[in-house]
């Protein structure tokens, strides 16, 4: 039986597959949690999908020892025992039964909404799995048409994951909403945005290169003008960002009604130390947690964002060098994130400062521009080197306040994207595909601090570009087996 | 004629003085003297009859005789003693199972606010263990052993016939403090499955049956019982001062590692000294008084109680408060032939919990901040503040939401309070057939009823709940509600030398729970439990009825031959609404033999042998509380509060989410072995059982990890594996001298447990690490429940020493041999030691001599294991200052281990917490009898956790979790009790 019976409710149903990105449980921040046995934070989606996106990267240093099973992210000496894997694994699994669940019930009705709903549910699915294939590649798969029980999923592999997920977002794609339909939920544009990465990363899930199919969605998106970029780059990334023009879609934070310690909490409690003061961030306190490497910091012109307004970093107090990689004052802090808003005051919910307004930006603009240009690098059709330099010229004519940071045509390369994504979209959670894609996370040909577990850095195993499956999960599932490279894998 | 004579003890041959000697039908009488000599002059063809108390009243003709020697034999009524036993009673002699019946004479006489107290260290096998030192705490009772792992393990509470829900209403820490116990005639406790199959799903932990005291046929008896006690703290966890906190942080200052500290930083201690521990406790007071009346009206006996009690706690602001009306009355009709046993149990409670987080935060609060600092924000009281720059303290700055929380504000920052009714009333009817004397038809039915209101508040003023959103306002209430009709039929025939009794019957109860809550920041804004409605309005919180129902139909036959051989033949055809239908009907049957041994011929010269019975009995019980949810086996949906909902537009909208279920969840079974040997030497000199027993419990309910995507969440409740818990239990009691004025008894009980986890996953795995249990922070747990290993049996590193004996601070033995980060792998950890105790005794003894009265009541406990999580967390420099800005006190015995960081699995910290503690020591007086005997009166003086005796290194070894973190600590209790009858 379903708690379903009006639009209404079905609409509080599929609230809870978006709200499963973001908050603990059903009584925020901590009470009544999805996930057991795990702590509170640690067990929320975006935290964990942010740790391993930026922690196994140039970009992302975490001071605290957490259960010791932190810094083997750094490290890439992660084993299958690691806290962190398990708990994004976990969730990301636990979205894909909630939509699945959410799909079962939905898919008799008639009601225009909730065939919507339908769809979105559709569309989260697809997200969650496109995350299980980036980050574990075969994980077990499970649709609605498993019932709840106690049973033992069927593994997937990742080319047939890929196919899914594509197969997926084709049929949905219709029956989502407009763009800017309405905000937070997912539209037409986050569907193009998600099938745009999975195409671009195609060769890395399937084997083949897709980039002519990644131009094609993208030319869907761009070609409505629904967004442009915002004026100011930190207007992203303030209390009030759901006002920028820029967003495509957003994992949203409130801090009277939905309260965390994951997401953006995470990020912007995590990223104040030494001697910065917390009330210039509008939280209440900073936990010293992440900073950024000497490599990430080299990738700009200077550190004082008085040329590139991208960098934004604090560095009075802090070492550029980590000698210590538990030592938060060890790197540059960064102050991209805020719970201010643009014109720096108190975010608006005017809830507790333990808790944040600003929203999560999965997917915008100055993404869709620079997946165009790579694609276009990679010989992708339906697309110009042209339009390309142009889009990636109007993302730092924005970051230099002028043209003074505009580059030609020759200097359009895939290595030159693979910075520039850096430099604009680091700690949004993209750094460890994009190493993937351009074959630079494991091996020995980009190394920076603590890769490897030297201050030099060290190269790395290459089959450290999926994560293990979780021990527990192996545990739990006899019929799974180990990624490749890990104890009981190939 | 004058008849001469003397009178002797049939325990020892010597002579009896005192002996009432009563010439029958008339008023003629006299008593023996000192020597047990005696004359009398009776008429011819007289009867003498000669009584004593604790003798069996002989009766004689003397024929001329002038020198009569009588002795008397000690009266064996023990064994015809009437037990309670599920839907019926039996004597004593003819039971065939474990059981056990106690009363409360024989017991505890200190605080009890509640019964299970009564019971501590009383019965073999039966550990009762106060959860705390806060007053109206809860015990937990375990009867063999653990039998479950995350299913209810509490036996089953049956009262005046009544099985009591096994969860107390919101708002009351004990659902049993809801019975006085000086209401409480007898409590039974039934052991094996021969004695509990007959409550089939409900009885695999055991029951135990309490019986309120009833009305005597007599003039109307007025008693009182007062009692007034003090209690201080025993012990407090030995911190650092003022003084040694400031020069322990020049020290590591100096040291310059800890992360933060900086001579800036320094410079936010403070210059007091201040005892927090002192500052939260207090010596307390508590008064009991209880007024009975009973008698009987005609053939209408009554008895009617009233009883108050005031317990204040040794934490400042907490108090239990309880007034309870008992009424039991029980008229015959018929000339006997119907019985109406009709009973009202009714309180009052009203309980003030305070806030017990004081505890821990007393223990690591900063010794060099004041109480109070004068701010003006925080109510006049001392809080650790953001600092703009390190070393300012404005008193009225903003909070440090993860700072410890002053703990004096804490207590007189919370109003946290709770209010409970209660009433339990049974209407037992028995009718004896006219024309068939030997059947007996029963009706019982009850109800039990509670309702509760309670509050827990904060003001705005409250610097600890900042973070929360600035004051706190929680309303709830709650409402339990259970019904039960029982109807039975009993036949009894005596065929020859065969006994037959025959009981068959139906039951029926429900169980309704129902409450609500309402949480709210004091400005309003903030609902953090609650869900809003389409205007923005709060909703309060429903926690929606959901009801239990049992249905089962029982039965038992008892059968003896020539009182020698005995069977019992028992079955419960059971139903519980937890299950699904298809899953739901289960018959749980059971045997039980007894062999009165010393009936036999080959014992009947030994007359010293007054009884000796062997029992055995096999059978099957069930547990089907097995999980908070009461439709465990049902898809439902929670919704959310207003604090976990989603924007879409611009509108907050609650969730609903699907809630993880096994549609084939089923309850646990347990099956029971039972042999044992009742022992009576010289009609209870010397009387005893032991008891041998094998519990095995499958499909043993746990809550285990599954695989992802097959389940809305990351943990299922399911049946997946076996336990065995298998021991020996010694009960031995001997009266060791009885003399007019002078008589000795001597208790004690044994056992020994063995609980094995032998079964945990539905696939085998070898390197399935088992269940985390025993969380000791974030994804931290420190215990582990494994096959081959008892529940719940620490899982640490093994620590390694240095050559001066002392541990090396994170140098473990690398136990896997896979090298690197020995710490980082739980490969490397095993478990050691387990919480449950392997022994436990109980020793108990009481002195009559003349008026006075001296008894005490102490057990010890072997083998029980305790992490000492408050110097484990806390005892670590690196503690010492966190960087966000406060300081943080830590235990003296920092020392030992000079530790810089957190060592959380070090087996350091598993402690050995055997322990013998005295309970209790009283000591009485009876006061000679006044207004012409009618007026008795007894004084009494008791000290309740007189002493105890451990290695444990915490300050109290007593902690059923096996994990020490300040929990509120029981007191040491001095008591004056005043006793009156008319």
């Amino acid at each position: 039986a379903y708690a379903y019976n009006t639009p209404a409710d079905y609409k509080m149903g599929l609230a809870k597959l978006y709200a499963s990105f973001v908050v603990a449980g059903q009584s925020g921040p901590g009470a009544d949690p999805d996930i057991s046995n795990l702590d509170i934070g640690f067990g929320i989606y975006l935290r964990g999908y942010w740790n391993l996106q930026e922690l196994t990267t140039d970009e992302a240093v975490y001071s605290w020892t957490e259960d010791g099973t932190i810094h083997p992210l750094h490290w890439q000496t992660w084993t299958p025992t690691n806290t962190f894997i398990g708990a994004l694994y976990t969730r990301v699994m636990l979205t894909v039964a909630y939509c699945n669940e959410f799909i079962r019930a939905s898919a008799a009705s008639t009601n225009t909404d909730v065939k919507m709903y339908h769809a979105e549910a559709r569309f989260i699915r697809a997200l969650a799995y496109s995350h299980a294939l980036d980050l574990f590649g075969n994980p077990p798969f499970v649709t609605e048409a498993d019932e709840p029980g106690s049973f033992f999923p069927k593994q997937t592999t990742r080319a047939d994951l890929y196919a899914y997920i594509e197969k997926e977002l084709t049929e949905i794609e219709e029956g989502l909403g407009e763009p800017k339909f309405e905000y937070g939920r997912a539209d037409k544009a986050a569907l193009w945005m998600l099938q745009a990465k999975l195409y671009l990363n195609a060769k890395v899930y399937s084997g083949t290169e897709r980039n002519t199919e990644c131009i094609t969605a993208l030319n869907k998106l761009l070609s409505r003008n629904a967004y442009t970029l915002s004026t100011e780059y930190r207007h992203n990334f303030v209390a009030d960002n759901n006002t920028s023009p820029e967003l495509i879609f957003t994992i949203n934070h409130d801090a009277v009604h939905t309260q965390t310690y994951g997401g953006m909490a995470y990020i912007i409690h995590g990223e104040i130390g030494g001697n910065m003061n917390s009330a210039d961030f509008g939280v209440s306190s900073g936990w010293a947690q992440n900073r950024v490497t000497p490599e990430f910091v080299a990738k700009f012109p200077d550190t004082s964002g008085d040329s590139d307004a991208r960098a934004m970093f604090h560095t009075d107090g802090q070492k550029l060098e980590i000698d210590d990689v538990g030592t938060f004052t060890d790197g540059y802090a960064v102050t991209k994130f805020t719970n201010k808003t643009l014109a720096g005051g108190s975010a608006p919910s005017g809830g507790s400062i333990d808790f944040v307004d600003t929203d999560y930006p999965m997917f915008r603009l100055a993404d869709a521009y620079l997946m165009y240009a790579e694609a276009v690098l990679r010989g992708g059709a339906g697309g110009s080197q042209s339009t390309a330099l142009d889009y990636v010229n109007a993302i730092r004519t924005r970051a230099f306040g002028d043209d003074s940071g505009n580059i030609n045509a020759g200097q359009l390369t895939l290595s030159f994207i693979l910075d520039e994504r850096a430099r604009e979209l680091y700690w949004e959670g993209h750094r460890r595909t994009d190493l993937i894609r351009y074959g630079l996370l494991t091996g020995g040909d980009y190394l920076w601090s603590w890769k490897g577990n030297t201050k030099a850095g060290a190269p790395t195993e290459a089959f450290r570009n999926l994560f293990p499956i979780p021990a527990f999960e192996l545990a739990a599932n006899p019929t799974l087996k180990q990624n490749d490279g890990y104890p009981g894998g190939e | 004629q004058t008849v001469r004579g003397k009178v002797l003890s049939g325990d020892d041959g010597g002579a009896l003085p005192g002996v009432s000697i009563l010439e029958k039908g008339t008023t003629n009488g006299t008593v023996t003297d000192g020597e047990g000599n005696f004359t009398i002059v009776v008429k011819d063809g007289g009867t003498l009859s000669f009584s004593f108390v604790g003798y069996a009243t002989q009766e004689l003709q003397p024929a001329n005789q002038t020198n009569l020697t009588i002795t008397l034999l000690p009266d064996i009524k023990a064994l015809s003693e009437i037990v309670v036993v599920g839907y019926g009673s039996n004597q004593k002699k003819d039971l065939t199972g474990a059981v056990v019946a106690v009363k409360p004479e024989d017991l505890n006489k200190g605080v009890v606010s509640s019964p299970q107290d009564m019971l501590i260290g009383r019965i073999a096998g039966v550990q009762v263990s106060t959860t705390d030192g806060s007053p109206g705490a809860g015990a937990t009772i375990r009867i063999r052993g653990s039998g479950s792992i995350s299913a209810n393990q509490e036996p089953l509470i049956v009262v005046d016939g009544f099985p009591l829900d096994a969860n107390a209403v919101t708002g009351q820490s004990n659902g049993l403090a809801s019975i006085n116990p000086n209401d409480i005639e007898t409590f039974t406790v039934l052991k094996d499955a021969s004695a509990t199959a007959i409550y089939g799903l409900r009885a695999s932990n055991g029951v135990i049956i309490i019986t309120t005291k009833k009305g005597k046929e007599g003039k109307p008896q007025i008693a009182y019982n007062g009692n007034f006690s003090l209690s201080s703290p025993m012990k407090y966890v030995d911190v650092l001062s003022g003084d040694e906190m400031r020069s322990l942080t020049s020290e590591l200052l100096a040291r310059g590692d800890v992360p933060g500290l900086t001579a800036q930083a320094a410079e936010r201690q403070g210059d007091a000294n201040t005892d927090w521990q002192k500052e939260i406790y207090r010596k307390a007071f508590t008064q009991d008084h209880n007024v009975s009346v009973s008698g009987a009206f005609k053939n209408f006996p009554y008895r009617v109680s009233f009883g108050h009690t005031n317990q204040d706690g040794i934490l400042k602001t907490t108090n239990f408060q309880r007034n309870s009306l008992n009424v039991n009355l029980t008229p015959e009709f018929l000339d006997g032939d119907l019985k109406v046993s009709a009973s009202f149990k009714g309180t009052h409670t009203n309980q003030n919990f305070g806030n017990t987080g004081a505890v821990g935060s007393a223990v690591s609060f900063d010794p060099t901040q004041p109480v109070y600092n004068g701010s003006t924000r925080w109510g006049g009281f001392f809080s650790w503040v953001n600092p703009p720059s390190a070393t300012t303290m404005d008193p009225n700055g903003d909070p440090i939401s993860l700072a410890t929380s002053n703990p004096v504000a804490l207590l007189m920052q919370t109003d946290n309070r709770a209010s409970v009714y209660r009433g339990i009333g049974t209407l037992q009817i028995d009718y004896r057939l006219k024309f068939l004397p030997a059947l007996k038809l029963t009706a019982n039915g009850g109800f039990d009823y509670s309702s509760s209101k309670g509050h827990n508040n904060n003001p705005t003023n409250a610097a600890f709940t900042y973070a929360s959103g600035i004051g706190q306002l929680n309303d709830y209430t709650g409402e339990n509600k259970s019904k039960l009709l029982d109807l039975y039929a009993n036949y009894t025939k005596a065929i020859g030398k065969s006994n037959l009794d025959v009981t068959v019957g139906y039951s029926y109860q429900r169980f309704d729970r129902d409450g609500s809550s309402f949480i709210r920041n004091a400005a309003q804004t903030i609902f953090s439990d609650n869900s809003l409605d389409a205007e923005g309005n709060p909703i309060p919180r429903q926690y929606i009825s959901n009801p239990n129902v049992l249905i089962s139909f029982f039965g038992r036959l008892n059968y003896s031959f020539n009182e020698k051989y005995l069977v019992t033949l028992s079955f419960r055809d059971d139903a519980s609404s937890r299950f699904s239908k298809d899953n739901r009907w289960v018959v749980f049957p059971a045997v039980g033999l007894g062999w009165h041994i010393n009936k036999e011929a080959f014992l009947s010269g030994v007359s010293a042998l007054t009884d000796l019975k062997l029992r055995a009995s096999y059978g099957v019980t069930g547990q089907q509380d097995v999980s908070n949810n009461p439709y465990p086996y049902l898809s439902t949906y929670q919704s959310s509060s207003s604090t976990s909902q989603y924007q879409f537009g611009n509108a907050f909208t609650n969730t609903y989410r699907p809630q993880p279920y096994d549609a084939n969840l089923k309850w646990e079974t347990t099956a029971q072995t039972d042999i044992g040997l009742d022992f009576d030497f010289l009609a209870g000199k010397l009387s005893g059982t032991i008891d041998v027993y094998q519990r095995k419990t499958s499909n043993l309910i746990n809550s285990i990890p599954i695989p992802g995507g097959s389940n809305f969440s990351n943990v299922l409740v399911t049946n997946v594996g076996n336990l065995e818990n298998k021991g020996i239990e010694l009960t031995l009691n001997s009266t060791l001298v009885k003399t007019k004025n002078f008589k000795w008894n001597v208790g004690v009980n044994a056992a020994h447990n063995v609980n094995k986890v032998t079964k945990l996953l539905k696939t085998e795995d070898p390197n399935y690490q088992g269940v985390s249990a025993g969380a000791i922070g974030k994804q931290q747990y420190i215990q582990n429940i494994q096959v081959g290993y008892p529940i719940n049996s620490f899982f640490v590193l093994q620590q390694v020493y240095n050559s001066e004996g002392k541990p090396v601070e994170g140098l473990y033995v690398d136990r896997s041999g896979q090298g690197g980060v020995v710490s980082g792998s739980d490969d490397n950890k095993y478990r050691l030691h387990s919480p449950q105790a392997q022994y436990l005794l109980g020793i108990n003894s009481r002195v009559n001599y003349k008026q006075w009265d001296f008894s005490f009541s102490g057990r010890a406990s072997f083998g029980n294991y305790l992490y000492n999580g408050i110097q484990a967390g806390s005892a670590n420099y690196a503690n010492l200052y966190q960087s966000i800005g406060f300081f943080t006190n830590m235990p003296a015995a920092i020392r030992n281990t000079d530790f810089y960081t957190y060592q959380a699995f070090s087996d350091y910290y598993i402690e050995n917490a055997s322990f013998f503690k005295m309970d209790n020591m009283s000591l009485g007086y009876n006061v000679k009898p006044m207004l012409s005997d009618k007026l008795k009166a007894r004084v009494s003086l008791t000290v309740q956790n007189a002493f105890f005796i451990t290695k444990y290194s915490g300050i109290d070894p007593e902690v059923s979790t096996g994990i020490d973190n300040n929990i509120y600590p029981r007191a040491r209790v001095f008591m004056l009790g005043v006793n009156l009858t008319y």
